[in-house]
């Protein structure tokens, strides 16, 4: 309702505006020529002048800025570049002098090991050679001792009995026969005592 | 007087009658506003070509986003071969959308709503285009009038029909820019009328229209600015690159 109200309003103020319609007199000032002469001169001074000045001063210092800007970062971008293949380089070369120690140091570890077991090993044989032959040569001695045993045993067997004789009988007896009892029991008993 | 929407059209002039022989150059309104549009244009570029720093400062941002802008609709409808002529289409550019401009802004005069600037401007580039086509091509240019793969007997009649179309260039280039900026300013005063005589029960609704149109017309600005450059672009095309 109030809207309808509004539209009306506007509607009765056009008819009767006289304001609105007051644009009858005057036609188009443009198609006057009292001024096209002036305009035409004006025009070709001012557009003359604004042509010479911008293609002579502005565009060439406009132009050489971004030539000289696009340059600039071509340049930073080339030497951007160039670091980061740089940097790669020497990381790389890094890599390399840490590999190559890990590997050296190996090996230095594993040398050093060698040597020490093979000098271990030496040490070792030696000493059992020594040891071997001690035990030989103890063995040896032992089987002589052993092996001349009887042989001192019967010696004395034969002096005691001789010497018990003696006393027993007093009268001397030869020692020769002695033996011959004693090595005829020793070859009876031989064994009981020495188990062989 | 105020709401005839014509009478910002008129030109008068300031300051005393200057006269060449019969001819009157008084400086007038238009020739103040064709002034005032150029100072802006170089002052605005003189800043933005004054210091070049590796980051641009808004003004020079503002230039060098122009320069590239223009060059870059030159080199994609007239190619490489019309760089020499890129000052120029430069100057034509911003002159044009600076007049426009300068246009919008209340109780200014637009240069470019008169016929007689325009045509002007479409005349000067109309017959430039012309010697530089017969300078290029010699005779040859007058091929651009019979386009190939035509039957032989339709080519009088296209003939004739290119060159009616070649010859009307400089009157539609010059109307087209000078009718749709007269007729927006027109249209605007009319709407500014509207909200006048229908005060404040009733100027609203006009105000509303008036705020849209002033957007549309800054557009309208811009693109017909464009369009005057582009167009001459590519009748510069014609004359350099012929391709018929």
């Amino acid at each position: 309702m109030i809207k309808k109200f509004f539209f009306q309003l506007i509607f009765l103020y056009l008819f009767f505006s006289k304001e609105v319609f007051a644009a009858e007199s005057g036609g188009m000032p443009q198609l006057d020529p009292e001024f096209w002469i002036s305009q035409v001169f004006w025009l070709t001074l001012v557009f003359g002048t604004l042509y010479i000045v911008l293609s002579n001063l502005i565009l060439p210092k406009i132009s050489a800025n971004l030539e000289l800007r696009k340059s600039q970062i071509q340049e930073n971008i080339e030497a951007a570049d160039n670091q980061r293949k740089d940097s790669e380089l020497k990381l790389k070369e890094y890599d390399d002098i840490i590999s190559k120690s890990k590997l050296e140091s190996k090996n230095f570890f594993n040398d050093t090991r060698e040597k020490t077991l093979k000098t271990i090993n030496v040490k070792r044989d030696l000493l059992e050679k020594q040891i071997d032959e001690e035990i030989k040569k103890a063995e040896n001695e032992i089987d002589q001792l052993r092996k001349s045993a009887p042989q001192k045993i019967n010696k004395i067997a034969i002096e005691t009995s001789s010497e018990i004789l003696k006393n027993l009988i007093g009268a001397e007896i030869n020692n020769s026969s002695i033996s011959a009892i004693v090595d005829d029991l020793f070859k009876k008993n031989g064994s009981k005592y020495y188990g062989n | 007087m105020a709401a005839n929407p014509m009478t910002q059209f008129e030109v008068y002039r300031i300051g005393p009658e200057i006269k060449i022989g019969a001819f009157d150059i008084s400086f007038t309104n238009a020739s103040l506003f064709m002034v005032v549009s150029s100072l802006a244009i170089l002052l605005i570029f003189n800043l933005g070509a004054k210091k070049n720093s590796m980051l641009p400062n808004k003004i020079q941002l503002l230039a060098e986003l122009s320069y590239t802008f223009v060059s870059k609709m030159i080199s994609d409808t007239a190619g490489s071969k019309a760089k020499p002529y890129f000052a120029f289409i430069f100057s034509l550019f911003m002159f044009v959308l600076f007049c426009n401009m300068f246009g919008m802004i209340p109780y200014t005069f637009t240069v470019t709503s008169h016929i007689i600037v325009t045509f002007v401007l479409a005349a000067f580039i109309f017959i430039g285009v012309t010697i530089i086509g017969f300078i290029k091509h010699g005779f040859g240019y007058l091929k651009l009038f019979v386009p190939s793969g035509v039957p032989i007997v339709l080519l009088p009649l296209i003939v004739v029909i290119e060159i009616i179309s070649y010859l009307s260039r400089p009157i539609s280039l010059s109307v087209r820019l000078f009718a749709n900026m007269m007729a927006g300013h027109t249209m605007m005063k009319v709407f500014g009328g509207f909200v006048i005589s229908l005060g404040i029960v009733g100027g609203w609704l006009p105000l509303t229209f008036s705020v849209a149109l002033t957007g549309l017309e800054i557009l309208v600005a811009f693109l017909q600015a464009y369009v005057f450059a582009i167009l001459t672009c590519i009748y510069l095309n014609d004359a350099l690159n012929l391709h018929h």
